[in-house]
C-alpha cells in the first residue's frame, strides 16, 4: 500500500518535471559553454550602422593596389565587371527599364561592403585579407563609385559615416499584392 | 550473329541449356548473362535474356545506382557560365514522379562552391542574446529530440522574369524547387538550450562554406517550424545540400535555409547582409526594392506533357506539381483550351503543408493546337497569378519570387513548347 503511494507520487513529480522542461528554461545539458575568445574568433557579423566594425584603416591608394592584384581579374580594373559582378555605376537607373544594381547604385549601407568583402572575397581566397586591406579595398570600391575622394582613408568611424545613395530605397514586404 | 548464338546454332543452344541446368543445380557460380539476344525477344512470344540467366550479384553495388538506361536523368546544369563557384543546377522535374526528389537530383544553388566538411571536426556556435553561448558537435546535435517532416525547398529566383521566356523544359523554368523528408532538431529546441534573452528578435545564420553565407531569420520563424537538419530522405545530407548540418525554413526562400551551418548569432536586428540587401530584394518599377520577402507564394507547373516533349492525339494524363510557402495546396485548376475554361485536377494524397503536391487530370487531345496551363490555390485562398497580372504590379525587374502560371503551347505536330517563348 505505502509503496504504491510513493511510486504514484514519484510518477506525478516526473510528469511535472517533463512539463516544466518543455515549457521553459530547463536545459537538457547538451553541448558545452562557448568562451568569449571562441566567440570573438568566429563572430565576423557587421551591423548596418557599423558599430561592430573592427580596428584598422586603409586608404584608397592602398585599396587600388589590393584591387589590382586580387580583384581586377574578375571585376575589371575599374570595377566594370567580368567573371565577377559589376561593382561600379548605375546610379539613377533603378527606376528605369534597364536598372543597373551595383555597390554604388543599390547597396544601402557601407558597413555591409566591409562585411561581405571580408567574409566572401576574393572569390578564390575568401577570408584571406587582413582588416586593414578590407578597409582599403572597400574605400577603393566606394571611390570608384564617386562616394569617397581619392585621398580618403577609411576606418570604423568614417566607413560607418558614409551615406549610401540608395539608403532609403528599401520597403517592407506587402505581399500578397497580386489579386486575380 | 556469332557462332555461339544459341538461336542460330543448335549445338551452342544445347550447350547453353546444359549451363542453365547446371546453374539451376547451384553448380555455376556468378553466371554472366549472354547479352546478345535480339531486342524483340523481350516481347511475346519471346523470353528475354535477362530472364534466362541470373542477374548481377547481390551487393554488386554497395550504394545502389539507377538503371544504366536512366543515365540521362540528371541535374540540369547550365552550360557556358563564366564560373561555377556561385551558380545553380536544376531538378529534372519533368522526369520525376510523386512528390519526393531523389537526393542526387535535388537542385543546387551555391555561392562559394560545395565544401568538403569533416563531420567530427565541424562545430555549431550559438551566441549573441542567449544565457549560455554553446559549442555543439554533430554528436551533440543528434542527441536532441528529433523530428522528420516533408517540405519543399525553392530558390527565390525560380525563374527570373526574363528567363521565363528562354526556358524550354519544365526544369529550365522552375527546376529550382525540390522536396524531401528532412530530419533534424527544432531550431527552437536548440535556442532554448542556450536560453533566449527577452530582447532576442532575429537569428543570424552563417554557413561554413567559402561564401560564409549569412541570412537573418525572424525569431517567430525560429520558434515556429524551423529545423536544424542533418538527414534528407532517410540518409545524411548530401554535401550539395549542406552536409553535415543546415537550416530548413519551410516555405521561405531557399537562400535563407543556410547550408553547412556553423553559427547562429541571436540579435535584436537583422544583419542586413549583402544577401538581404544587394541580393534577394525585389526591385519595383518605381526604383524601390522590397526587403525581407521571405515566403514563396503558391505556384504550380504541368510536368507532363511539358516543353520539348511530343504527344500524339488521344488519351493523356496531365500531371504536375503545386506548392505554397503559406501552407497546404487547396486545389489546382487546369486549362486545356488556352485559358478559356479551367477544371479541377485531382490532388494525390498526402497533401502536406509546405510540400510539393502532385496533381492529375485525364485528358484526350483532339490533335488541334492549344495551350495547357495549371494554377494553384492554397489554403489561404491565394490564387497563382498570370504573368500579366504579376508583372502589372511588380514590373519586369524584380527578378525574385516570380510565381506566374506557366503555359505550354501544343502544336498540331504534338510538339510541346514554352507558351511564353
Ligand atoms: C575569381 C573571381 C573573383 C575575384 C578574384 C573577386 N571576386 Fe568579387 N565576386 C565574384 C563573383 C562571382 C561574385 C558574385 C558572387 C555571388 O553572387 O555569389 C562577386 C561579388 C562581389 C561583390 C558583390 C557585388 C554585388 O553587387 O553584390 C563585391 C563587392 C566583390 N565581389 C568585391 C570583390 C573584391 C573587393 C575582390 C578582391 C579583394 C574580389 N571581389 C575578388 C568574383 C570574384
Amino acid at each position: 500500500m505505502a509503496t504504491r503511494r510513493v511510486a504514484a507520487l514519484a510518477g506525478a513529480a516526473l510528469l511535472m518535471g517533463i512539463g516544466g522542461g518543455a515549457r521553459s528554461t530547463e536545459r537538457l545539458g547538451i553541448g558545452r559553454p562557448a568562451t568569449q575568445t571562441e566567440i570573438a574568433a568566429w563572430n565576423i557579423d557587421i551591423d548596418r550602422d557599423g558599430r561592430k566594425l573592427p580596428p584598422g584603416s586603409g586608404s584608397v591608394a592602398q585599396g587600388r593596389a589590393v584591387f589590382e592584384t586580387q580583384c581586377a581579374s574578375c571585376h575589371g580594373s575599374r570595377g566594370e565587371g567580368g567573371a565577377g559582378e559589376r561593382l561600379v555605376g548605375g546610379q539613377g537607373t533603378l527606376a528605369s527599364a534597364k536598372p543597373i544594381k551595383t555597390v554604388g547604385s543599390f547597396w544601402p549601407y557601407a558597413p555591409t561592403l566591409f562585411d561581405y568583402i571580408r567574409r566572401a572575397m576574393p572569390l578564390n581566397a575568401p577570408q584571406s585579407l587582413g582588416d586593414s586591406d578590407v578597409y582599403a579595398v572597400s574605400a577603393y570600391v566606394l571611390h570608384l563609385n564617386g562616394l569617397v575622394p581619392d585621398d580618403a582613408t577609411l576606418d570604423a568611424k568614417s566607413l560607418a559615416a558614409i551615406r549610401m545613395p540608395n539608403r532609403d530605397g528599401f520597403v517592407s514586404d506587402p505581399r500578397p499584392d497580386v489579386k486575380p | 550473329m556469332s557462332q555461339d548464338d544459341p538461336k542460330e546454332n543448335p549445338s551452342a543452344r544445347r550447350r547453353f541449356l546444359a549451363q542453365g541446368a547446371a546453374a539451376a543445380a547451384g553448380i555455376l557460380a556468378g553466371g554472366g548473362a549472354p547479352g546478345h539476344g535480339r531486342a524483340d525477344e523481350a516481347a511475346p512470344p519471346g523470353i528475354p535474356d535477362w530472364t534466362k540467366a541470373p542477374g548481377a550479384d547481390v551487393g554488386s553495388q554497395t550504394y545502389g545506382q539507377p538503371s544504366r538506361f536512366e543515365s540521362g536523368i540528371i541535374r540540369n546544369v547550365p552550360k557556358g557560365l563564366k564560373q561555377y563557384i556561385s551558380a545553380s543546377s536544376r531538378t529534372p522535374l519533368q522526369e520525376l514522379d510523386g512528390i519526393l526528389t531523389p537526393n542526387g537530383l535535388f537542385y543546387e544553388r551555391h555561392h562559394g562552391g560545395i565544401p568538403d566538411i569533416h563531420p567530427a571536426r565541424h562545430r555549431l556556435l550559438v551566441h549573441g542574446l542567449v544565457e549560455t553561448p554553446l559549442v555543439l558537435t554533430l554528436d551533440d546535435i543528434r542527441r536532441f529530440p528529433s523530428e522528420s517532416r516533408i517540405h519543399f525547398l525553392e530558390c527565390s529566383g525560380n525563374p527570373g522574369f526574363e528567363a521565363i521566356k528562354a526556358g524550354r523544359t519544365a526544369s529550365d523554368l522552375v527546376g529550382l524547387v525540390s522536396c524531401a523528408e528532412w530530419t533534424g532538431v527544432r531550431l527552437a529546441t536548440v535556442l532554448r538550450e542556450a536560453g533566449l534573452k527577452p530582447e532576442a528578435r532575429w537569428v543570424v545564420a552563417e554557413g561554413a562554406d567559402a561564401a560564409a553565407m549569412t541570412r537573418s531569420i525572424p525569431i517567430e520563424k525560429c520558434l515556429d517550424d524551423a529545423l536544424l537538419v542533418y538527414s534528407q530522405n532517410g540518409e545524411r545530407l548530401r554535401p550539395q545540400q549542406g552536409y553535415p548540418l543546415r537550416v530548413l525554413l519551410p516555405g521561405f526562400e531557399g537562400n535563407m535555409s543556410v547550408k553547412w551551418l556553423r553559427r547562429l548569432n541571436v540579435t535584436t536586428e537583422p544583419a542586413f547582409s549583402r544577401e538581404e540587401t544587394a541580393k534577394y530584394t525585389d526591385l519595383m518599377p518605381d526604383g524601390t526594392a522590397r526587403q525581407f520577402t521571405f515566403v514563396m507564394e503558391a505556384k504550380s507547373i504541368i510536368t507532363r506533357p511539358s516543353g520539348t516533349q511530343r504527344i500524339a492525339p488521344g488519351f493523356h494524363e496531365i500531371t504536375g506539381l503545386a506548392w505554397s510557402g503559406r501552407g497546404k495546396i487547396r486545389g489546382v485548376q487546369v486549362s486545356v483550351d488556352s485559358g478559356t475554361t479551367w477544371q479541377d485536377a485531382a490532388l494525390q494524397e498526402p497533401v502536406l503543408t509546405r510540400a510539393l503536391t502532385r496533381f492529375r487530370l485525364p485528358w484526350t487531345w483532339d490533335g488541334q493546337p492549344t495551350t495547357i496551363a495549371s494554377r494553384a490555390i492554397d489554403e489561404t485562398g491565394y490564387v497563382q497569378p498570370s504573368f500579366g497580372d504579376l508583372t502589372s504590379i511588380r514590373g519586369l525587374n524584380s527578378f525574385y519570387h516570380n510565381n506566374a502560371v506557366v503555359p505550354w503551347r501544343i502544336a498540331a505536330s504534338g510538339e510541346v513548347a514554352n507558351g511564353y517563348a
